[in-house]
């Protein structure tokens, strides 16, 4: 259990997927205006990512016992595709409020690289299938408190006055993001 | 002729997918640590991009429109894996250092922009042309910003040693803030160069390839609808 959380906690706030290993950076940066846009995708992200890693893992072990592993990045990106529009289909029909919350978000990220990137991570570090879901959850949970962060920041970045001409805009939000990620590097070495 | 030079070299600088379109982000951060490893992904997504590009030219009368994102990836799908098995067998320490972000080369959004947004609806010849400058275009931002960190961040440059010691290098520039800011300070030079010629892009999802198979937009069409309404009420 203490390993679990641990993987858990440290894909959070040491290995954050947007902050330290660029995974994801579209979506971080895109919908980020807006608190409760980037709440919605974040919450999204989580619901997709841990739902990828729990189809994935076990067609990758299927897959690698007729030793065509290879073949991997083509099903996992086929695979995460249907499964997202299947839910999407899913959730308008049985659930529509849960739909009307995450439902725009889901297939923005059918080509989010945070998505196949976990699952492909997984399988390099040969998780086991529990560990697997856990560090989903952590990546997506990161992914949504890297989101909500910067949504804060974001909001008092409004007024330029005073900064240069070519800073304003993308060139002043990715400064902004490096020192957000600058802060992030103090958890370093949290975890083993 | 003047038309075909014009595809081939607008990706250069005049509509670069990393410092003007914004586009492919993620691996221009992530993967630009050194001169080296830069212009390996950018020439890896360049084979990628133009042989995607030349099959969805060829395929765009069969491919049902309904259906052509999932058509399109997995086509580039295919493309990567032969680009992933080919640098495992031939360069391997590049392999190495690319890790994770050769198989996400797949989701890269320059590649699948460009499907969407050129390859389906040009000949073949053209959008071969449009995959190399736009692959041109990304090799050099890749390498330009790779070989910045470097400089920076290890005071090496291709693996040789630049400050022969007498400068401690800041090792921040490899790190992830590094990359940030980097992209940042190179995205201003590209604002200030050409402040008159091209038209500011920012962060949104009118600027995203997918916007337009993407129900975002038919949640802002329907929000604008409302707020005319309101508007008129």
């Amino acid at each position: 259990m203490v390993g679990l959380i641990t993987i858990m906690m440290s894909v959070i706030l040491v290995d954050n997927f947007v902050l330290a290993q660029f995974l994801g950076i579209c979506p971080f940066l895109g919908v980020s205006k807006k608190l409760d846009s980037a709440i919605g995708m974040g919450a999204a992200v989580i619901f997709v990512m841990v739902l990828a890693t729990a189809a994935t893992w076990p067609i990758y072990q299927a897959l690698d016992s007729f030793e065509i592993g290879y073949l991997q990045t083509v099903v996992f990106i086929l695979v995460i595709a249907s499964l997202v529009q299947l839910v999407e289909m899913i959730l308008k029909k049985y659930v529509p409020s849960l739909h009307k919350a995450l439902g725009v978000y889901l297939p923005l990220i059918t080509t989010n690289c945070a998505v196949l990137g976990v699952t492909i991570m997984n399988i390099n570090d040969n998780l086991t299938y529990i560990e697997s879901l856990f560090n989903a959850l952590g990546a997506g949970i990161g992914f949504l408190l890297a989101m909500v962060l910067f949504a804060g920041v974001r909001g008092t970045l409004e007024n330029e006055k005073g900064v240069p001409a070519p800073f304003r805009g993308v060139p002043l939000t990715l400064i902004s993001a490096a020192i957000l990620s600058l802060s992030f590097m103090g958890f370093s070495g949290l975890f083993q | 002729m003047g038309k075909k030079l014009a595809i081939l070299t607008k990706g250069l600088i005049k509509e670069n997918p990393v410092l003007v379109l914004l586009l492919g982000t993620c691996p221009a951060l992530a993967t630009s640590t050194s001169l080296i490893n830069g212009v390996g992904m950018g020439i890896s997504a360049t084979a990628v991009l133009i042989c995607s590009n030349i099959v969805i030219a060829m395929l765009k009368r069969i491919i049902p429109d309904k259906v052509r994102i999932p058509c399109y990836i997995v086509v580039i799908a295919g493309f990567v894996t032969i680009v992933q098995l080919l640098l495992q067998a031939y360069v391997p320490s590049l392999y190495k250092s690319l890790g994770l972000f050769i198989p996400l080369i797949v989701v890269n959004c320059i590649i699948l922009g460009r499907a969407e947004m050129f390859a389906s609806k040009n000949s073949v010849i053209d959008s071969a042309l449009d995959g190399i400058g736009m692959g041109i275009g990304f090799t050099l931002a890749l390498g330009l910003m790779g070989g910045i960190r470097e400089f920076f961040g290890a005071g090496t440059l291709m693996g040789f040693s630049i400050y022969a010691g007498h400068i401690d290098p800041m090792g921040i520039f490899m790190l992830a803030p590094g990359g940030f800011f980097v992209y940042g300070v190179l995205v201003a030079a590209v604002n200030h160069f050409t402040a008159n010629g091209t038209k500011k892009k920012s962060f949104s999802c009118d600027d995203c390839p997918l916007f337009n198979s993407c129900s975002l937009k038919e949640d802002e069409e329907v929000k604008n609808k409302l707020e005319k309404k309101g508007a008129e009420a």
